[in-house]
C-alpha cells in the first residue's frame, strides 16, 4: 500500500522559509527525516509547497469554470488526494485542474511546488 | 552639453512613455514583475547621473532597457550563488542580446503591455487588486497614489501589490494573450479593471481633486493602449467611447463656484465637442463589428444624453430601452438603478419606484446612487417623509462634499 502523508504548517513556519537560512534545527530535522525514509526504502515522492497565498482554486459549476485567488478553505470537503504535474504555467495547470473529475463536485487547489526549499533538504 | 533640467525633463518623458513597455518586456520572460520594476527604477536613477554627463543617448528607451536588463542579470546571478536556479538567467540572456541588436529605435521594441494587462487581470489574482496592479506595472504609479484613489492605507496597498506580484512569479502565471475561447471573459476582466480606475477618479471628486483627475487620464490612456493592440474588439472601442462621453462633460459638471451640476441641468454648450465626436466615432466603429456588449450599451446611453446638445431635448424613451438591454446583459446595481430612473422619466415616478423596490434591500443598502434616485422619485411621487429619509441616506453615503451640498439643496426644495 502507499500512503500520502499530508503536511500542514502554520503561517509562521511558511514565513520562516522566506529567509535564506530556514530555521537550522528544523532544516536538519527535515533532512534526517528524508534520509530515514529513503534508507528505509519507503520513500516514493514528495515536495514542499509554496505558501497558501500562491494558491489558486478551480471549480466547475454548471459547466462554467470558476477561478479564485487563494487557497481552498476547508469547509465540508476534506483533502482526498493529490497529483503532481510538470507544466509551463499556471494557466496550463488550471486547464488540467478543470479536467479533473473532482472539480465538478469539490474543488481543486493549484499550488506550486517549492523546489528551492526541497533542495535544501534533499542534497 | 544638455542642461540638467532638459535632461530631467527627457527622463521624465521617457519614463512616462516607456515605463509600461519596459516593465512588460522585462517581465514577460521571467514573470518577475517586481524584479523588472526594481531594475527599471535603478536604470532611471542611473540615467539621472549619466545623461547630463554624457548627453542624451540616441535611443533613451534602448539605453534604459540595456541598463535595466544588466541589473536584472546581476541580481539573478547573485541569487544563483545562493540557490541553483539557472532558468531565469538563461531566459534573460538568450532574449536580451538578440533584441538589443535590433532595438535601434524605441518603437521597434516588442510591445508586451497587452500581455501584462492580461496578467494583471488574471482570474487567479484577486479582483480587487487588478486595477492597482495595472496602474502600478503599466503606468508606474506608486502605491501611495493608488492607495489614495482607492481609499486604503498606503502600507496596506503596498502589501497587497507585493503579494500579487509574488503570486504572479511564484505561481507561474503565463504572459500570453488568451486563446479565442478564453478571450471574451479575460478581456472583460481587463476592461472592468480599467473602468474601475476611471471611476475611482470620477466618483471620488468630480474634478475637485487633482490626483483623482490623474487616474481618469490614466484609465483613458490604458484603454487607448488596449485599442492600439486590439482594434477589432468592439467592447474595447465601446469602453473608450463611454469614458470619452463622460469626460466630455467634466467642464459642465461644476459651476464657477464649485457647485455640483446634475446631468439634466448641465449646459450642453459647455460639453467638450471634440471629445464627444471622438466618442461617437469609436461607438460607430464598435457597431460595425456587430458584437454588442455592456460597455457599448453604456456608451450608447451616454451618446443619447449627448444628443441634447444638438436637439435640445433628451430622448428618455430610447435611453430606457438601452437600459433595458443593459440590465438584461449585465444586471449590475448601477444598471438597474439607471434603468429605474430612465423608466420613471417615461412612465412616471411610481413605475420607477417599483423597479427600485425590486432590488434586494441588502444589496442596495450602501449604494449611494440607489438612495439618490429613490429620494428624487419619492419626492416626485409626493411621498414627502419617505423622500426625506432617502435623501438623508444618500447624503450620508456621498463622499464628495459638492454632491452632499447638491443633495441638501434638493432635499430643501421638496
Amino acid at each position: 500500500m502507499q500512503y500520502a502523508l499530508l503536511v500542514y504548517e502554520t503561517q509562521e513556519s511558511f514565513d520562516a522559509r522566506k529567509d535564506d537560512y530556514m530555521d537550522k534545527p528544523l532544516l536538519a530535522a527535515w533532512r534526517a527525516y528524508h534520509s530515514a525514509l529513503v534508507e528505509a526504502g519507503v520513500y516514493v515522492a514528495g515536495d514542499p509547497l509554496r505558501p497558501p497565498e500562491t494558491g489558486t482554486t478551480v471549480r466547475i459549476r454548471n459547466g462554467e469554470r470558476d477561478i479564485q485567488d487563494g487557497p481552498y478553505a476547508n469547509t465540508k470537503e476534506q483533502l482526498a488526494g493529490f497529483t503532481i504535474v510538470e507544466l509551463d504555467s499556471l494557466d496550463e495547470a488550471i486547464e488540467w485542474a478543470s479536467r479533473c473529475p473532482a472539480a465538478a463536485i469539490g474543488a481543486i487547489e493549484v499550488r506550486p511546488l517549492a523546489p528551492d526549499v526541497k533542495s535544501r533538504i534533499v542534497r | 552639453m544638455t542642461s540638467a533640467t532638459e535632461t530631467h525633463r527627457a527622463i521624465e518623458l521617457v519614463a512616462r512613455q516607456s515605463y509600461g513597455r519596459l516593465v512588460a518586456y522585462l517581465s514577460a520572460r521571467t514573470r518577475d514583475v517586481a524584479g523588472a520594476e526594481d531594475a527599471l527604477s535603478e536604470a532611471l536613477i542611473a540615467a539621472l547621473t549619466a545623461w547630463p554627463r554624457d548627453g542624451l543617448p540616441k535611443s533613451p528607451e534602448a539605453w534604459l532597457l540595456t541598463t535595466a536588463r544588466n541589473r536584472l542579470i546581476d541580481r539573478v546571478r547573485h541569487r544563483q550563488m545562493q540557490a541553483s536556479n539557472a532558468s531565469a538567467l538563461e531566459l534573460l540572456a538568450d532574449t536580451g542580446d538578440d533584441v538589443m541588436s535590433q532595438v535601434g529605435r524605441a518603437d521597434e521594441l516588442p510591445d508586451e503591455r497587452l500581455k501584462l494587462l492580461f496578467v494583471c487581470a488574471h482570474p487567479a489574482i484577486d479582483e480587487s487588486i487588478h486595477t492597482p496592479l495595472m496602474l502600478q506595472t503599466v503606468l508606474g504609479l506608486d502605491a501611495t497614489a493608488i492607495a489614495r484613489a482607492f481609499v486604503v492605507a498606503p502600507a496596506t496597498m503596498g502589501q497587497r501589490l507585493v503579494r500579487a506580484k509574488a503570486k504572479i512569479r511564484q505561481a507561474g502565471i503565463a504572459f500570453e494573450i488568451p486563446d479565442a475561447a478564453a478571450l471574451p471573459a479575460r478581456l472583460d476582466a481587463v476592461l472592468r479593471a480599467i473602468y474601475a480606475a476611471y471611476n475611482s477618479g470620477w466618483e471620488d471628486a468630480a474634478g475637485s481633486n487633482a490626483s483623482s483627475q490623474g487616474l481618469v487620464d490614466e484609465a483613458i490612456w490604458l484603454v487607448r493602449v488596449l485599442k492600439e493592440r486590439m482594434p477589432n474588439e468592439a467592447e474595447v472601442r465601446g469602453l473608450l467611447a463611454l469614458m470619452l462621453h463622460c469626460e466630455a462633460r467634466r467642464p459642465a459638471r461644476r459651476s464657477a463656484d464649485g457647485r455640483f451640476i446634475a446631468l439634466s441641468e448641465q449646459d450642453p454648450q459647455r460639453w467638450l465637442r471634440p471629445m464627444i465626436d471622438e466618442a461617437e466615432r469609436e461607438l460607430a466603429a464598435a457597431a460595425t463589428m456587430q458584437r454588442t456588449g455592456r460597455f457599448q450599451l453604456e456608451a450608447a446611453i451616454q451618446s443619447a444624453h449627448a444628443e441634447r446638445a444638438r436637439s435640445g431635448r433628451t430622448d428618455w424613451q430610447s435611453i430606457a430601452l438601452l437600459y433595458e438591454g443593459l440590465v438584461r446583459l449585465s444586471p449590475t446595481l448601477g444598471a438597474r438603478v439607471g434603468h429605474a430612473a430612465a423608466v420613471a422619466q417615461v412612465k412616471g415616478a411610481a413605475v420607477g419606484l417599483e423597479l427600485l423596490d425590486a432590488i434586494d434591500a441588502r444589496t442596495a443598502h450602501g449604494y449611494q446612487p440607489y438612495w439618490a434616485a429613490r429620494a428624487h422619485l419619492l419626492a416626485e411621487a409626493g411621498r414627502r417623509s419617505d423622500a426625506q429619509t432617502a435623501f438623508d441616506r444618500a447624503i450620508e453615503l456621498a463622499d464628495d462634499p459638492a454632491i452632499r451640498a447638491h443633495l441638501l439643496r434638493r432635499r430643501a426644495d421638496r
